[in-house]
């Protein structure tokens, strides 16, 4: 409670709110300090007050063999981990909480953490969250309290800069491949004011707001955005600005969106080493895209799908496991390729779907990055060389 | 050559209590702890941002904003943990992310950094390159005594 209070200081809140739900971010292992904090809180007898996620960890539990990183270092992940279960959260091990059930309803707070999380909470389902670190969501969980500031109040959640998506391709809209894009130049361009975007198609899916959220909350501070028919609090512009007028329109130019696209590569090699999708958490739809398009026979490269171990379950008793596994994709559970060291040792370039892997891998894995749509993904793989199609994007 | 004396002071509102001093680094553009900085050693690791290859260690960090990952407080934690930790924190809109990790380490009995958030800097003004900072509970202190003009 006291840090809460401290946080709520410094973000001027004058009073706390109460909270229905908590997603956990804080039980990944960047270091000794989060083994160490966590255990302080076991030792002093705590408990979370509210239903509560887990997010990743640093370990794939199903295939522990999988991660390279020292036995001690494996060892901590994993205690950093069980201090969390024994808190009494629900070990879901997933940065998409919200495809595993947890999914807060219209003007509900939580205290979320994961900044994907965050962004789909507040935008797609309409709850009320601010981006909390590491510590402050358990923090949150255990006391059931947050600050009363930023996206909890109704000011705080009001649009302040309409992006009018109308001068883009509409043929482009329809694609998976758009949103991640679309995301990253949001995040860049919105910074951390909340935007309200018009001229998607109503017809635009959970996945698409999913990958433009998280691309948006990787590239800039977006917790909140809105989207003109598609969003809860975005029935109308009006609606979403709060009746006032925006402090800026911005349209998404296409030769804005090219560069964007480009800058999300860092390599024009010719070869990848491997592929990898699933940041966020690859979903049952998303699953069921890429079945559609697997190879006759075996990829060339490894091709690493990261998901939820809910949604692993979910393949073994639908029998759709083992023909992934023929095509040789290997199921990443309970963490991803990003923040453990998964890929093989050496460098190379990966190629992937995801906005927010195709920013955070060069850094995180020293790999370079290609970015490119599912299909591009599926047919690169399976010769291990780069094909892209950016017809769409001219 | 000579050498100009010439401090200015900005006031600001302290986020975590404390003083400290040391060179500026100053972010040119706005940097996720968590996958853009090394915690074992505190350098700047994203390759695509301008203070690649610094190092946050010891340094008066200033940023007009934070930005990124909601796991940067856990990178704050390690870096003064591994004692590589910036000197102290401006910012020019308060994050509680960063801060948080600075608080963590407090309860946890580390020694800590200050943090302040001091609106009225000019985060883009070249003259802070090359100055050293002292932050107090009041303030910011800037420095270039020790700066030599040619």
């Amino acid at each position: 409670m006291r840090l809460v209070v401290e946080v709520a200081r410094i973000l001027g809140a004058e009073r706390l709110v109460t909270i229905e739900s908590a997603h956990i971010d804080g039980c990944l292992h960047h270091g000794d300090g989060g083994v160490e904090f966590a255990e302080r809180l076991v030792e002093l007898g705590g408990r979370v007050d509210v239903p509560t996620t887990l997010n990743v960890g640093a370990l794939d539990l199903l295939k522990p063999e999988r991660i390279r990183s020292h036995a001690q270092r494996k060892a901590m992940a994993l205690r950093q981990m069980q201090a969390y279960e024994t808190l009494g959260c629900r070990p879901t091990w997933t940065c998409a909480p919200y495809q595993v059930g947890h999914r807060p309803g219209l003007g509900v707070h939580v205290a979320w953490g994961e900044s994907n999380a965050v962004a789909f909470a507040n935008s797609v389902l309409g709850a009320r969250t601010n981006r909390y670190g590491d510590f402050m969501d358990i923090c949150c969980a255990l006391t059931r309290r947050a600050p009363e500031t930023g996206l909890h109040t109704d000011e705080g959640r009001r649009a302040r800069v309409h992006i009018d998506v109308s001068p883009v391709n509409p043929e482009l809209l329809s694609r998976d491949v758009f949103y991640p894009v679309l995301g990253t130049w949001l995040g860049r361009t919105a910074g951390d004011r909340v935007p309200v975007l018009t001229g998607l198609p109503p017809s635009v899916s959970e996945d698409q707001l999913k990958s433009l959220g998280a691309a948006a909350a990787s590239s800039g501070s977006v917790g909140l955005f809105h989207v003109v028919g598609v969003t809860p609090e975005a029935p109308t512009l009006a609606a979403a600005l709060g009746g006032r007028t925006p402090e800026e329109v911005i349209g998404v130019e296409p030769a804005a969106l090219k560069a964007t696209l480009d800058s999300l590569s860092t390599s024009t090699s010719r070869d990848i080493q491997a592929v990898a999708l699933g940041s966020p958490h690859f979903s049952d739809p998303e699953f069921r895209a890429l079945e559609e398009r697997l190879p006759e026979g075996r990829f060339a490269v490894p091709f690493y799908v990261c998901t939820s171990r809910s949604q692993v379950e979910r393949l073994k008793e639908e029998g759709r496991l083992d023909g992934l596994t023929a095509a040789g994709v290997e199921v990443v559970a309970d963490t991803c390729v990003v923040v453990t060291p998964i890929l093989a040792a050496g460098g190379g370039v990966l190629m992937t779907n995801s906005g927010k892997f195709a920013h955070y891998t060069p850094a995180n894995t020293g790999y370079d990055v290609v970015y490119g749509s599912l299909e591009d993904c599926v047919t690169s793989a399976t010769t291990g060389t780069v094909s892209r199609d950016e017809g769409l994007w001219r | 050559m000579a050498v100009e004396p010439n401090v200015r002071q900005v006031s600001g509102r302290p986020l975590v209590e404390g003083t400290a001093s040391g060179p500026v680094l100053v972010l040119e553009r706005p940097l996720s702890f968590w996958g853009g900085v090394d915690p074992t050693n505190g350098h700047v690791s994203d390759p695509r941002h301008p203070q690649y290859g610094h190092s946050v260690a010891g340094r008066v960090l200033m940023m007009d904003r934070a930005v990124g990952s909601s796991s940067s407080s856990a990178i704050m934690l390690e870096l003064i943990r591994n004692r590589a930790a910036p000197a102290a924190v401006v910012m020019g809109t308060a994050d509680a992310i960063l801060a948080l990790g600075v608080l963590v380490a407090r309860e946890l009995g580390y020694e800590t950094l200050p943090m302040m958030e001091c609106p009225d800097l000019d985060y883009a003004a070249p003259e802070l390159r090359g100055a050293s900072a002292t932050v107090t509970p009041d303030g910011v202190i800037l420095d270039w005594e020790r700066r030599t003009v040619t």
